[in-house]
Protein backbone atom coordinates (compact mmCIF):
# COMPACT_ATOMS: atom_id res chain seq x y z
CA UNK A 1 0.00 0.00 0.00
CA UNK A 2 0.80 3.68 -0.75
CA UNK A 3 3.19 2.45 -3.34
CA UNK A 4 1.72 3.57 -6.13
CA UNK A 5 1.96 7.03 -8.40
CA UNK A 6 -2.20 7.12 -9.86
CA UNK A 7 -2.39 9.34 -12.91
CA UNK A 8 -6.29 10.43 -13.21
CA UNK A 9 -6.86 10.74 -17.01
CA UNK A 10 -8.99 12.72 -18.82
CA UNK A 11 -11.70 11.94 -21.67
CA UNK A 12 -13.00 14.22 -24.02
CA UNK A 13 -14.98 14.20 -27.05
CA UNK A 14 -14.20 10.35 -27.17
CA UNK A 15 -10.84 10.88 -26.81
CA UNK A 16 -8.34 10.70 -24.81
CA UNK A 17 -7.41 14.48 -23.54
CA UNK A 18 -3.87 14.91 -24.66
CA UNK A 19 -2.51 16.68 -21.47
CA UNK A 20 -3.48 13.41 -19.98
CA UNK A 21 -0.29 11.89 -21.80
CA UNK A 22 1.41 15.05 -20.52
CA UNK A 23 0.84 14.08 -16.82
CA UNK A 24 1.33 9.96 -17.71
CA UNK A 25 5.02 11.09 -18.78
CA UNK A 26 5.27 13.18 -15.41
CA UNK A 27 4.33 10.13 -13.83
CA UNK A 28 6.47 8.06 -15.10
CA UNK A 29 9.49 9.96 -13.70
CA UNK A 30 8.11 10.66 -10.26
CA UNK A 31 7.40 6.62 -10.49
CA UNK A 32 11.01 6.00 -11.45
CA UNK A 33 12.03 8.83 -9.18
CA UNK A 34 10.44 8.16 -6.35
CA UNK A 35 10.72 3.63 -6.51
CA UNK A 36 6.92 3.37 -6.98
CA UNK A 37 4.42 1.57 -9.55
CA UNK A 38 2.23 3.55 -12.06
CA UNK A 39 -1.28 3.18 -12.83
CA UNK A 40 -3.54 5.14 -14.39
CA UNK A 41 -7.36 5.54 -13.88
CA UNK A 42 -10.03 6.48 -16.59
CA UNK A 43 -13.00 7.79 -15.41
CA UNK A 44 -16.57 7.83 -17.40
CA UNK A 45 -18.96 5.88 -19.88
CA UNK A 46 -18.06 4.91 -22.87
CA UNK A 47 -13.88 4.67 -22.79
CA UNK A 48 -12.83 2.41 -25.78
CA UNK A 49 -10.94 5.61 -27.38
CA UNK A 50 -9.17 6.74 -24.19
CA UNK A 51 -8.42 3.09 -22.85
CA UNK A 52 -6.56 2.57 -26.49
CA UNK A 53 -4.42 5.64 -26.05
CA UNK A 54 -3.62 4.85 -22.53
CA UNK A 55 -2.95 0.98 -23.46
CA UNK A 56 0.42 2.27 -25.77
CA UNK A 57 2.39 4.09 -22.89
CA UNK A 58 4.44 2.21 -19.99
CA UNK A 59 2.28 1.31 -16.64
CA UNK A 60 2.17 -0.90 -14.02
CA UNK A 61 -2.03 -0.89 -14.49
CA UNK A 62 -4.79 0.58 -16.07
CA UNK A 63 -8.04 0.99 -14.71
CA UNK A 64 -11.45 1.73 -15.87
CA UNK A 65 -13.67 3.13 -14.03
CA UNK A 66 -16.37 3.16 -16.11
CA UNK A 67 -20.27 3.78 -15.21
CA UNK A 68 -23.20 5.18 -16.85
CA UNK A 69 -23.49 8.07 -14.32
CA UNK A 70 -20.32 9.17 -15.03
CA UNK A 71 -21.64 10.92 -18.37
CA UNK A 72 -22.03 13.99 -18.50
CA UNK A 73 -19.62 14.87 -15.95
CA UNK A 74 -20.77 15.82 -12.91
CA UNK A 75 -18.82 16.94 -9.67
CA UNK A 76 -20.66 14.67 -7.56
CA UNK A 77 -20.77 11.38 -9.67
CA UNK A 78 -17.12 11.88 -10.54
CA UNK A 79 -15.81 12.38 -6.55
CA UNK A 80 -17.95 9.35 -5.08
CA UNK A 81 -16.16 6.84 -8.33
CA UNK A 82 -13.18 8.44 -7.51
CA UNK A 83 -13.49 8.05 -3.99
CA UNK A 84 -13.76 4.14 -4.43
CA UNK A 85 -10.60 4.12 -6.31
CA UNK A 86 -8.84 6.26 -3.44
CA UNK A 87 -9.62 3.24 -1.00
CA UNK A 88 -8.83 0.66 -3.36
CA UNK A 89 -5.63 1.66 -4.78
CA UNK A 90 -4.99 3.74 -1.77
CA UNK A 91 -2.20 5.66 -3.86
CA UNK A 92 1.01 7.89 -2.40
CA UNK A 93 0.72 10.30 -5.13
CA UNK A 94 -2.49 11.31 -7.34
CA UNK A 95 -1.47 13.44 -10.14
CA UNK A 96 -4.13 15.05 -12.20
CA UNK A 97 -4.19 17.27 -15.59
CA UNK A 98 -5.19 21.00 -14.32
CA UNK A 99 -7.90 20.88 -16.54
CA UNK A 100 -11.20 22.74 -16.24
CA UNK A 101 -12.74 19.48 -15.52
CA UNK A 102 -9.41 18.80 -12.41
CA UNK A 103 -10.54 22.21 -11.08
CA UNK A 104 -14.03 21.41 -10.47
CA UNK A 105 -13.72 18.04 -8.81
CA UNK A 106 -10.32 17.35 -7.90
CA UNK A 107 -9.82 20.61 -4.92
CA UNK A 108 -13.71 17.95 -3.70
CA UNK A 109 -12.34 14.94 -3.87
CA UNK A 110 -8.87 16.18 -1.66
CA UNK A 111 -10.63 18.10 0.57
CA UNK A 112 -13.49 14.86 1.26
CA UNK A 113 -10.40 12.83 2.41
CA UNK A 114 -9.03 15.91 4.23
CA UNK A 115 -6.04 15.98 2.01
CA UNK A 116 -4.58 19.08 0.29
CA UNK A 117 -4.32 19.55 -3.42
CA UNK A 118 -0.93 21.28 -4.67
CA UNK A 119 -2.87 22.79 -7.72
CA UNK A 120 -1.35 23.80 -11.41
CA UNK A 121 1.80 22.49 -11.13
CA UNK A 122 4.48 23.03 -13.61
CA UNK A 123 7.67 21.03 -12.65
CA UNK A 124 8.76 18.02 -10.05
CA UNK A 125 12.07 18.11 -8.70
CA UNK A 126 13.73 16.11 -6.11
CA UNK A 127 14.03 17.12 -3.11
CA UNK A 128 15.61 16.07 0.90
CA UNK A 129 12.27 14.46 2.05
CA UNK A 130 10.59 13.68 -1.34
CA UNK A 131 10.07 15.53 -4.35
CA UNK A 132 9.26 19.51 -4.35
CA UNK A 133 6.37 20.32 -7.15
CA UNK A 134 6.65 23.91 -7.93
CA UNK A 135 3.74 26.27 -9.19
CA UNK A 136 2.99 29.83 -10.25
CA UNK A 137 2.02 32.64 -8.28
CA UNK A 138 1.05 36.16 -8.50
CA UNK A 139 0.04 34.95 -12.85
CA UNK A 140 3.65 33.59 -13.49
CA UNK A 141 5.97 36.33 -11.65
CA UNK A 142 7.00 33.95 -9.03
CA UNK A 143 7.69 30.31 -8.61
CA UNK A 144 7.18 28.43 -5.84
CA UNK A 145 8.66 25.49 -4.24
CA UNK A 146 5.61 23.07 -2.24
CA UNK A 147 6.35 20.17 -0.68
CA UNK A 148 3.13 17.43 0.73
CA UNK A 149 2.93 17.22 4.51
CA UNK A 150 1.13 14.62 6.13
CA UNK A 151 -0.24 11.22 5.52
CA UNK A 152 -0.85 10.49 1.58
CA UNK A 153 -2.02 10.72 -0.64
CA UNK A 154 -1.07 13.86 -1.88
CA UNK A 155 -3.02 15.25 -4.72
CA UNK A 156 -1.24 17.47 -7.24
CA UNK A 157 -2.44 18.88 -10.26
CA UNK A 158 -0.21 19.69 -13.10
CA UNK A 159 -0.15 22.62 -15.89
CA UNK A 160 -0.78 21.79 -19.85
CA UNK A 161 2.18 22.19 -21.64
CA UNK A 162 4.76 21.47 -19.22
CA UNK A 163 5.87 17.47 -19.81
CA UNK A 164 6.50 16.65 -23.60
CA UNK A 165 3.44 14.70 -24.55
CA UNK A 166 6.48 12.74 -26.99
CA UNK A 167 8.09 12.11 -23.36
CA UNK A 168 5.72 9.46 -22.82
CA UNK A 169 7.44 5.57 -22.53
CA UNK A 170 5.51 3.56 -24.42
CA UNK A 171 4.48 0.19 -23.62
CA UNK A 172 1.25 -2.38 -23.61
CA UNK A 173 -0.66 -2.13 -20.79
CA UNK A 174 -3.83 -4.48 -20.51
CA UNK A 175 -7.17 -1.99 -19.59
CA UNK A 176 -9.15 -3.44 -16.22
CA UNK A 177 -12.03 -2.40 -15.56
CA UNK A 178 -12.96 -1.41 -11.67
CA UNK A 179 -16.33 -1.37 -10.87
CA UNK A 180 -18.16 1.54 -9.26
CA UNK A 181 -21.55 1.31 -7.39
CA UNK A 182 -22.96 5.00 -7.90
CA UNK A 183 -26.33 5.62 -7.83
CA UNK A 184 -28.63 8.78 -9.02
CA UNK A 185 -29.60 10.28 -5.89
CA UNK A 186 -26.15 11.13 -5.39
CA UNK A 187 -25.78 13.59 -7.83
CA UNK A 188 -27.45 16.67 -7.02
CA UNK A 189 -26.63 18.43 -10.51
CA UNK A 190 -28.61 17.93 -13.50
CA UNK A 191 -26.12 18.47 -16.58
CA UNK A 192 -26.24 18.23 -19.68
CA UNK A 193 -23.58 17.07 -22.47
CA UNK A 194 -21.05 19.64 -23.52
CA UNK A 195 -21.81 21.62 -26.24
CA UNK A 196 -19.64 23.57 -28.83
CA UNK A 197 -20.35 27.24 -28.55
CA UNK A 198 -21.24 29.41 -31.69
CA UNK A 199 -19.64 29.14 -34.72
CA UNK A 200 -16.66 30.95 -35.04
CA UNK A 201 -16.67 33.53 -38.06
CA UNK A 202 -12.51 33.61 -37.51
CA UNK A 203 -9.95 30.80 -37.77
CA UNK A 204 -6.98 31.75 -36.51
CA UNK A 205 -5.26 28.81 -36.44
CA UNK A 206 -4.22 29.20 -39.69
CA UNK A 207 -3.25 33.23 -39.61
CA UNK A 208 0.84 33.49 -40.29
CA UNK A 209 0.60 36.72 -38.07
CA UNK A 210 -0.74 37.38 -35.23
CA UNK A 211 -0.96 40.74 -34.02
CA UNK A 212 -2.42 40.42 -30.45
CA UNK A 213 -3.42 42.98 -27.68
CA UNK A 214 -3.82 42.71 -23.76
CA UNK A 215 -5.18 44.53 -21.18
CA UNK A 216 -1.83 47.06 -21.69
CA UNK A 217 -3.77 48.71 -24.59
CA UNK A 218 -6.07 50.38 -21.61
CA UNK A 219 -9.10 51.66 -23.58
CA UNK A 220 -11.31 50.29 -26.40
CA UNK A 221 -9.88 53.18 -28.96
CA UNK A 222 -7.01 51.96 -28.51
CA UNK A 223 -7.74 49.04 -30.49
CA UNK A 224 -7.58 50.78 -33.73
CA UNK A 225 -3.93 51.62 -33.98
CA UNK A 226 -3.57 47.98 -32.92
CA UNK A 227 -5.85 47.57 -36.04
CA UNK A 228 -3.86 49.49 -38.41
CA UNK A 229 -1.07 47.85 -37.32
CA UNK A 230 -2.51 44.25 -38.60
CA UNK A 231 -3.20 45.59 -41.93
CA UNK A 232 0.28 47.30 -42.20
CA UNK A 233 1.88 43.83 -41.53
CA UNK A 234 -0.15 41.92 -43.04
CA UNK A 235 -1.69 39.96 -39.61
CA UNK A 236 -4.92 38.92 -38.45
CA UNK A 237 -6.08 40.93 -34.78
CA UNK A 238 -5.86 38.81 -31.76
CA UNK A 239 -6.52 39.17 -27.88
CA UNK A 240 -6.07 38.09 -24.52
CA UNK A 241 -9.18 37.24 -22.60
CA UNK A 242 -9.64 40.81 -20.62
CA UNK A 243 -9.81 42.72 -24.03
CA UNK A 244 -12.41 40.17 -24.83
CA UNK A 245 -14.00 40.30 -21.61
CA UNK A 246 -14.22 44.30 -21.94
CA UNK A 247 -15.96 43.45 -25.38
CA UNK A 248 -13.61 45.55 -27.45
CA UNK A 249 -13.23 42.87 -29.57
CA UNK A 250 -15.68 39.52 -30.32
CA UNK A 251 -14.76 36.34 -28.16
CA UNK A 252 -13.58 34.58 -32.06
CA UNK A 253 -10.54 36.64 -31.46
CA UNK A 254 -9.55 35.23 -27.66
CA UNK A 255 -6.07 33.22 -28.06
CA UNK A 256 -6.03 30.65 -24.89
CA UNK A 257 -7.07 28.12 -23.05
CA UNK A 258 -10.54 28.74 -23.69
CA UNK A 259 -10.44 30.27 -26.76
CA UNK A 260 -7.95 29.48 -30.11
CA UNK A 261 -4.95 27.55 -30.08
CA UNK A 262 -2.63 29.17 -32.75
CA UNK A 263 0.77 28.75 -34.52
CA UNK A 264 1.67 31.65 -36.24
CA UNK A 265 5.18 32.11 -38.05
CA UNK A 266 5.14 35.68 -36.00
CA UNK A 267 3.20 36.27 -32.82
CA UNK A 268 2.88 39.98 -31.48
CA UNK A 269 1.56 40.19 -28.16
CA UNK A 270 1.64 44.05 -26.90
CA UNK A 271 0.73 44.51 -23.35
CA UNK A 272 0.01 41.04 -22.55
CA UNK A 273 1.32 39.69 -19.39
CA UNK A 274 1.74 35.95 -20.06
CA UNK A 275 -0.30 34.22 -17.99
CA UNK A 276 -0.54 30.30 -18.75
CA UNK A 277 -3.44 30.23 -19.90
CA UNK A 278 -2.80 32.72 -22.89
CA UNK A 279 0.71 31.17 -23.07
CA UNK A 280 -1.21 27.79 -24.07
CA UNK A 281 -2.73 29.09 -26.86
CA UNK A 282 0.48 30.40 -28.39
CA UNK A 283 3.27 29.00 -27.77
CA UNK A 284 3.49 27.35 -30.48
CA UNK A 285 4.44 30.22 -32.53
CA UNK A 286 7.78 30.00 -34.63
CA UNK A 287 8.65 33.89 -33.37
CA UNK A 288 7.47 35.75 -30.45
CA UNK A 289 7.69 39.53 -30.00
CA UNK A 290 6.78 40.76 -27.06
CA UNK A 291 6.10 44.48 -25.98
CA UNK A 292 5.68 45.72 -22.38
CA UNK A 293 6.46 48.48 -19.89
CA UNK A 294 7.11 45.94 -17.64
CA UNK A 295 11.05 44.58 -17.90
CA UNK A 296 10.02 41.81 -16.01
CA UNK A 297 6.57 40.57 -17.23
CA UNK A 298 6.64 36.68 -18.04
CA UNK A 299 5.89 37.09 -21.26
CA UNK A 300 9.54 38.13 -21.98
CA UNK A 301 10.18 34.42 -20.96
CA UNK A 302 9.08 33.05 -24.16
CA UNK A 303 9.59 35.71 -26.37
CA UNK A 304 12.45 35.80 -29.22
CA UNK A 305 12.49 39.84 -29.88
CA UNK A 306 11.71 41.83 -26.93
CA UNK A 307 10.87 45.72 -26.28
CA UNK A 308 10.14 47.44 -23.14
CA UNK A 309 7.80 50.40 -23.51
CA UNK A 310 4.90 51.91 -23.63
CA UNK A 311 2.47 49.76 -26.58
CA UNK A 312 0.90 53.12 -27.06
CA UNK A 313 4.42 54.62 -28.42
CA UNK A 314 5.36 51.35 -29.91
CA UNK A 315 2.85 50.53 -32.40
CA UNK A 316 2.45 53.71 -34.25
CA UNK A 317 6.49 53.28 -34.22
CA UNK A 318 6.05 50.19 -35.83
CA UNK A 319 3.64 50.87 -38.46
CA UNK A 320 5.93 53.67 -39.51
CA UNK A 321 8.98 51.21 -39.84
CA UNK A 322 6.94 48.70 -42.18
CA UNK A 323 5.81 51.80 -43.97
CA UNK A 324 9.51 52.95 -43.88
CA UNK B 1 -32.64 34.97 -1.57
CA UNK B 2 -29.46 35.56 0.82
CA UNK B 3 -26.41 35.70 -0.96
CA UNK B 4 -22.68 35.19 0.56
CA UNK B 5 -19.56 36.34 -2.15
CA UNK B 6 -15.99 35.34 -1.26
CA UNK B 7 -13.48 38.30 -2.05
CA UNK B 8 -9.65 38.72 -1.63
CA UNK B 9 -7.72 41.48 -1.17
CA UNK B 10 -4.31 41.29 -3.42
CA UNK B 11 -1.80 43.19 -4.71
CA UNK B 12 -2.29 45.57 -7.47
CA UNK B 13 -1.25 44.18 -11.29
CA UNK B 14 0.87 47.01 -11.99
CA UNK B 15 2.45 46.87 -8.43
CA UNK B 16 6.29 45.19 -8.45
CA UNK B 17 6.83 42.05 -6.73
CA UNK B 18 9.67 41.82 -4.70
CA UNK B 19 10.77 38.94 -2.69
CA UNK B 20 11.42 39.32 0.80
CA UNK B 21 14.54 38.20 3.24
CA UNK B 22 13.21 34.83 4.08
CA UNK B 23 12.70 33.85 0.55
CA UNK B 24 8.71 32.95 1.40
CA UNK B 25 6.80 35.56 0.66
CA UNK B 26 7.04 39.14 -0.92
CA UNK B 27 8.05 42.58 0.31
CA UNK B 28 4.77 43.81 1.78
CA UNK B 29 6.08 47.42 2.73
CA UNK B 30 4.87 49.52 -0.42
CA UNK B 31 2.43 47.96 -2.13
CA UNK B 32 -0.68 48.86 -3.46
CA UNK B 33 -3.82 46.62 -3.10
CA UNK B 34 -6.81 46.30 -4.83
CA UNK B 35 -9.61 44.00 -5.28
CA UNK B 36 -9.09 40.34 -6.71
CA UNK B 37 -9.84 40.68 -10.80
CA UNK B 38 -12.18 37.22 -10.36
CA UNK B 39 -13.80 38.39 -7.21
CA UNK B 40 -15.23 41.88 -9.19
CA UNK B 41 -17.11 39.15 -11.26
CA UNK B 42 -18.38 37.06 -8.82
CA UNK B 43 -19.41 40.23 -6.36
CA UNK B 44 -21.29 42.03 -9.29
CA UNK B 45 -22.96 38.36 -10.02
CA UNK B 46 -24.57 38.74 -6.22
CA UNK B 47 -25.35 42.27 -6.31
CA UNK B 48 -26.91 41.33 -9.85
CA UNK B 49 -29.24 38.10 -7.95
CA UNK B 50 -29.89 40.45 -5.37
CA UNK B 51 -31.39 43.04 -7.64
CA UNK B 52 -33.39 40.46 -9.54
CA UNK B 53 -35.17 38.46 -6.48
CA UNK B 54 -34.57 40.72 -3.45
CA UNK B 55 -32.37 39.38 -0.04
CA UNK B 56 -29.26 40.06 1.05
CA UNK B 57 -25.90 40.18 0.01
CA UNK B 58 -22.88 39.23 2.70
CA UNK B 59 -18.77 39.74 1.33
CA UNK B 60 -16.80 37.71 3.33
CA UNK B 61 -12.49 38.43 3.20
CA UNK B 62 -10.01 36.64 4.95
CA UNK B 63 -7.41 38.23 5.92
CA UNK B 64 -5.30 40.71 7.26
CA UNK B 65 -6.80 43.93 8.50
CA UNK B 66 -6.12 45.84 5.33
CA UNK B 67 -8.36 43.68 4.02
CA UNK B 68 -11.37 45.50 5.35
CA UNK B 69 -10.63 47.70 2.13
CA UNK B 70 -12.25 45.69 0.11
CA UNK B 71 -15.26 44.59 1.94
CA UNK B 72 -16.19 48.62 2.15
CA UNK B 73 -15.25 48.62 -1.89
CA UNK B 74 -18.27 45.81 -1.56
CA UNK B 75 -20.25 47.39 0.64
CA UNK B 76 -20.25 50.42 -1.54
CA UNK B 77 -21.08 48.91 -4.62
CA UNK B 78 -23.88 47.39 -2.51
CA UNK B 79 -23.52 44.49 -0.17
CA UNK B 80 -25.38 45.04 2.67
CA UNK B 81 -23.12 43.49 5.39
CA UNK B 82 -19.68 42.48 5.61
CA UNK B 83 -17.70 39.91 7.61
CA UNK B 84 -14.26 40.08 7.93
CA UNK B 85 -12.35 37.04 8.84
CA UNK B 86 -8.62 38.06 10.58
CA UNK B 87 -6.00 36.16 9.15
CA UNK B 88 -2.08 38.04 9.58
CA UNK B 89 -0.12 35.38 7.31
CA UNK B 90 2.75 36.89 6.08
CA UNK B 91 3.23 33.58 3.43
CA UNK B 92 1.37 31.27 1.34
CA UNK B 93 -1.52 30.42 2.92
CA UNK B 94 -2.59 26.90 1.88
CA UNK B 95 -6.83 26.66 0.37
CA UNK B 96 -7.45 23.74 2.61
CA UNK B 97 -6.98 25.68 5.82
CA UNK B 98 -7.60 29.31 4.15
CA UNK B 99 -11.01 27.10 2.98
CA UNK B 100 -11.62 25.82 6.96
CA UNK B 101 -11.86 29.25 8.11
CA UNK B 102 -14.30 30.66 5.63
CA UNK B 103 -16.30 27.50 5.86
CA UNK B 104 -16.41 27.63 9.28
CA UNK B 105 -17.98 31.43 9.17
CA UNK B 106 -20.25 31.18 6.34
CA UNK B 107 -21.71 28.02 8.30
CA UNK B 108 -22.97 30.45 11.17
CA UNK B 109 -25.84 31.69 8.51
CA UNK B 110 -27.99 29.74 5.90
CA UNK B 111 -26.83 30.49 2.65
CA UNK B 112 -28.99 29.90 -0.13
CA UNK B 113 -25.83 30.93 -2.87
CA UNK B 114 -22.57 31.20 -2.44
CA UNK B 115 -20.20 32.77 -4.86
CA UNK B 116 -16.26 33.48 -5.68
CA UNK B 117 -13.96 34.38 -7.68
CA UNK B 118 -12.53 31.31 -9.95
CA UNK B 119 -8.97 32.16 -8.56
CA UNK B 120 -6.67 34.47 -6.65
CA UNK B 121 -4.45 37.01 -9.00
CA UNK B 122 -1.78 36.00 -5.78
CA UNK B 123 -1.78 32.70 -5.25
CA UNK B 124 -3.98 31.25 -7.88
CA UNK B 125 -4.67 27.58 -6.50
CA UNK B 126 -8.59 27.83 -7.26
CA UNK B 127 -10.04 25.67 -4.81
CA UNK B 128 -11.01 27.93 -2.25
CA UNK B 129 -14.70 27.78 -3.35
CA UNK B 130 -14.45 24.52 -4.33
CA UNK B 131 -13.22 23.33 -0.76
CA UNK B 132 -16.06 25.36 1.06
CA UNK B 133 -18.56 23.65 -0.60
CA UNK B 134 -17.64 20.48 0.35
CA UNK B 135 -16.77 21.09 3.82
CA UNK B 136 -20.54 22.59 4.38
CA UNK B 137 -21.85 20.03 2.21
CA UNK B 138 -23.93 21.85 -0.61
CA UNK B 139 -23.95 21.16 -4.70
CA UNK B 140 -20.93 23.32 -6.64
CA UNK B 141 -19.86 24.27 -9.97
CA UNK B 142 -16.83 26.12 -11.60
CA UNK B 143 -15.89 28.31 -14.45
CA UNK B 144 -19.14 30.05 -14.81
CA UNK B 145 -20.01 32.08 -17.29
CA UNK B 146 -23.88 32.48 -17.03
CA UNK B 147 -26.30 31.67 -14.39
CA UNK B 148 -29.96 32.41 -13.91
CA UNK B 149 -31.24 31.70 -10.25
CA UNK B 150 -35.39 30.26 -10.32
CA UNK B 151 -37.82 28.24 -7.82
CA UNK B 152 -35.14 26.39 -6.01
CA UNK B 153 -32.50 25.93 -7.97
CA UNK B 154 -29.34 27.87 -10.15
CA UNK B 155 -29.15 27.12 -14.09
CA UNK B 156 -25.60 27.94 -14.86
CA UNK B 157 -23.28 27.64 -18.34
CA UNK B 158 -20.12 26.57 -17.39
CA UNK B 159 -16.66 26.86 -19.73
CA UNK B 160 -14.84 24.18 -20.89
CA UNK B 161 -11.67 24.42 -22.97
CA UNK B 162 -11.46 25.91 -26.74
CA UNK B 163 -14.63 27.42 -26.84
CA UNK B 164 -17.17 24.53 -25.67
CA UNK B 165 -19.91 24.71 -22.66
CA UNK B 166 -21.49 22.84 -20.77
CA UNK B 167 -25.46 23.33 -18.80
CA UNK B 168 -26.38 22.36 -15.46
CA UNK B 169 -29.21 23.14 -12.39
CA UNK B 170 -27.89 22.63 -9.17
CA UNK B 171 -30.11 22.94 -6.20
CA UNK B 172 -30.55 25.10 -3.74
CA UNK B 173 -28.16 25.89 -1.74
CA UNK B 174 -25.26 25.58 -3.79
CA UNK B 175 -21.44 27.58 -4.20
CA UNK B 176 -20.39 29.20 -7.98
CA UNK B 177 -17.02 29.88 -8.59
CA UNK B 178 -17.47 32.73 -11.05
CA UNK B 179 -15.21 32.92 -14.69
CA UNK B 180 -14.47 36.16 -15.74
CA UNK B 181 -16.29 38.04 -18.36
CA UNK B 182 -19.78 36.72 -16.78
CA UNK B 183 -21.00 40.45 -16.89
CA UNK B 184 -19.62 44.36 -16.41
CA UNK B 185 -18.26 45.12 -12.60
CA UNK B 186 -20.34 48.61 -12.31
CA UNK B 187 -18.49 51.06 -9.67
CA UNK B 188 -18.88 52.22 -6.65
CA UNK B 189 -20.82 55.63 -6.92
CA UNK B 190 -20.23 58.68 -4.38
CA UNK B 191 -23.40 57.61 -2.86
CA UNK B 192 -22.93 54.14 -1.93
CA UNK B 193 -19.39 55.03 -0.78
CA UNK B 194 -21.13 57.42 1.95
CA UNK B 195 -23.82 54.75 2.30
CA UNK B 196 -21.21 52.15 3.21
CA UNK B 197 -19.83 53.80 6.02
CA UNK B 198 -22.74 53.08 7.94
CA UNK B 199 -23.20 49.28 6.90
CA UNK B 200 -22.08 46.75 9.45
CA UNK B 201 -18.75 44.90 8.95
CA UNK B 202 -18.39 42.83 12.11
CA UNK B 203 -14.87 41.14 12.15
CA UNK B 204 -13.85 37.78 13.45
CA UNK B 205 -10.58 35.73 14.42
CA UNK B 206 -9.82 32.57 12.12
CA UNK B 207 -10.83 29.63 13.69
CA UNK B 208 -7.54 27.72 14.64
CA UNK B 209 -5.35 26.97 11.74
CA UNK B 210 -5.53 22.81 11.26
CA UNK B 211 -3.18 20.79 9.27
CA UNK B 212 -2.14 22.11 5.73
CA UNK B 213 -0.74 19.08 4.11
CA UNK B 214 1.24 21.26 1.56
CA UNK B 215 3.89 24.07 2.56
CA UNK B 216 5.77 26.14 0.78
CA UNK B 217 9.66 26.26 1.15
CA UNK B 218 10.67 29.03 -0.87
CA UNK B 219 9.53 32.05 -3.82
CA UNK B 220 11.91 32.87 -6.11
CA UNK B 221 11.37 34.51 -9.71
CA UNK B 222 11.77 31.81 -12.72
CA UNK B 223 14.57 31.61 -14.57
CA UNK B 224 14.39 32.39 -18.12
CA UNK B 225 13.59 29.91 -20.62
CA UNK B 226 14.58 31.32 -23.95
CA UNK B 227 17.17 33.90 -24.84
CA UNK B 228 15.26 37.32 -25.52
CA UNK B 229 16.85 39.45 -27.73
CA UNK B 230 16.03 43.33 -26.32
CA UNK B 231 15.60 46.06 -28.92
CA UNK B 232 16.89 49.03 -27.24
CA UNK B 233 16.78 52.76 -27.70
CA UNK B 234 13.98 55.18 -28.42
CA UNK B 235 10.47 53.91 -30.01
CA UNK B 236 11.35 54.77 -33.79
CA UNK B 237 15.13 52.84 -32.97
CA UNK B 238 13.76 49.81 -31.88
CA UNK B 239 10.71 49.30 -34.30
CA UNK B 240 13.13 49.41 -36.82
CA UNK B 241 15.85 47.61 -35.19
CA UNK B 242 12.96 44.89 -34.39
CA UNK B 243 11.70 44.75 -38.47
CA UNK B 244 15.23 44.61 -39.74
CA UNK B 245 15.48 41.60 -37.48
CA UNK B 246 12.41 40.19 -38.48
CA UNK B 247 13.27 40.25 -42.00
CA UNK B 248 17.42 39.58 -41.66
CA UNK B 249 16.93 36.84 -38.99
CA UNK B 250 13.71 35.38 -38.62
CA UNK B 251 12.86 35.73 -42.23
CA UNK B 252 9.14 36.40 -41.63
CA UNK B 253 8.83 39.82 -43.60
CA UNK B 254 10.22 40.44 -46.98
C1 LIG C 1 -9.90 29.05 -16.39
C2 LIG C 1 -9.26 30.26 -16.99
C3 LIG C 1 -9.25 30.41 -18.36
C4 LIG C 1 -8.64 31.49 -18.96
N1 LIG C 1 -8.60 31.57 -20.32
C5 LIG C 1 -7.88 32.55 -20.91
C6 LIG C 1 -7.70 32.58 -22.33
O1 LIG C 1 -8.24 31.76 -23.08
N2 LIG C 1 -6.95 33.58 -22.85
C7 LIG C 1 -6.34 34.54 -22.07
O2 LIG C 1 -5.63 35.41 -22.61
N3 LIG C 1 -6.52 34.53 -20.73
C8 LIG C 1 -7.27 33.57 -20.14
N4 LIG C 1 -7.43 33.58 -18.78
C9 LIG C 1 -7.02 34.77 -18.01
C10 LIG C 1 -5.56 34.77 -17.63
O3 LIG C 1 -5.38 34.12 -16.39
C11 LIG C 1 -5.03 36.21 -17.49
O4 LIG C 1 -5.81 36.90 -16.57
C12 LIG C 1 -5.03 36.98 -18.80
O5 LIG C 1 -4.42 36.21 -19.82
C13 LIG C 1 -4.29 38.27 -18.63
O6 LIG C 1 -4.38 39.04 -19.80
P1 LIG C 1 -3.33 40.19 -20.10
O7 LIG C 1 -1.98 39.63 -20.14
O8 LIG C 1 -3.82 40.90 -21.31
O9 LIG C 1 -3.54 41.18 -18.87
P2 LIG C 1 -2.62 41.51 -17.60
O10 LIG C 1 -2.22 40.26 -16.91
O11 LIG C 1 -3.35 42.55 -16.87
O12 LIG C 1 -1.32 42.10 -18.26
C14 LIG C 1 -1.23 43.34 -18.88
C15 LIG C 1 0.22 43.55 -19.26
O13 LIG C 1 0.33 44.76 -19.98
C16 LIG C 1 1.43 45.50 -19.52
N5 LIG C 1 1.12 46.90 -19.78
C17 LIG C 1 0.23 47.69 -19.15
N6 LIG C 1 0.18 48.91 -19.73
C18 LIG C 1 1.07 48.89 -20.74
C19 LIG C 1 1.49 49.84 -21.71
N7 LIG C 1 0.96 51.07 -21.76
N8 LIG C 1 2.44 49.47 -22.60
C20 LIG C 1 2.98 48.22 -22.57
N9 LIG C 1 2.62 47.30 -21.67
C21 LIG C 1 1.68 47.62 -20.79
C22 LIG C 1 1.57 45.15 -18.06
O14 LIG C 1 2.92 45.31 -17.65
C23 LIG C 1 1.15 43.68 -18.06
O15 LIG C 1 2.26 42.82 -18.24
C24 LIG C 1 -8.06 32.50 -18.16
C25 LIG C 1 -8.08 32.37 -16.78
C26 LIG C 1 -8.67 31.26 -16.18
C27 LIG C 1 -8.65 31.16 -14.70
Amino acid sequence: MNDTVLVIAEQRNNQLNPHSLEVIAAGQQLAAQQGLSLVAALPGATLDAGAASLAETRLDDLLLVQHDLLEPYTADAYCAALGQLMAELNPKFVLIPHTYQARDFAPKLAASLDRSLISDCVGIKPGESGPVFVRQLFQGKVNADVVALGEPPYFVSLQAGCWPAESVESGSATPRSMDVSLDASQIRARAEAPERGAAQAVDLSSAEIIVSVGNGIEKEENIEIARQLAAAIGGELGASRPVIDEGWLPLERQIGSSGQTVAPKLYLALGISGSSQHLVGMKGAKTIVAVNKDANAPIFKHADYGIVGDVMEVMPALIKALQG
Amino acid sequence: MKIGVCIKQVPAKDSPIAINEDGRWIREDDLKYELCGPDEYALEAAIQIKEQHGGEVVAVSLGPARSTDVLRTALAKGADRAVHIQLDAPEVTPPLPAAKALAEALSKESFDLILSGLQSDDQGFGQTGVIVAELLGIAHTTVVVDLEVTDGEVKVKRELEGGWYQSLSLPLPAMLAIQSGINTPRYASFKGIIAAKKKPLESVPAAASTEAHQQTLKIYVPEKTKDTQFLEGDPDDAAQALIAKLKTEAGILS
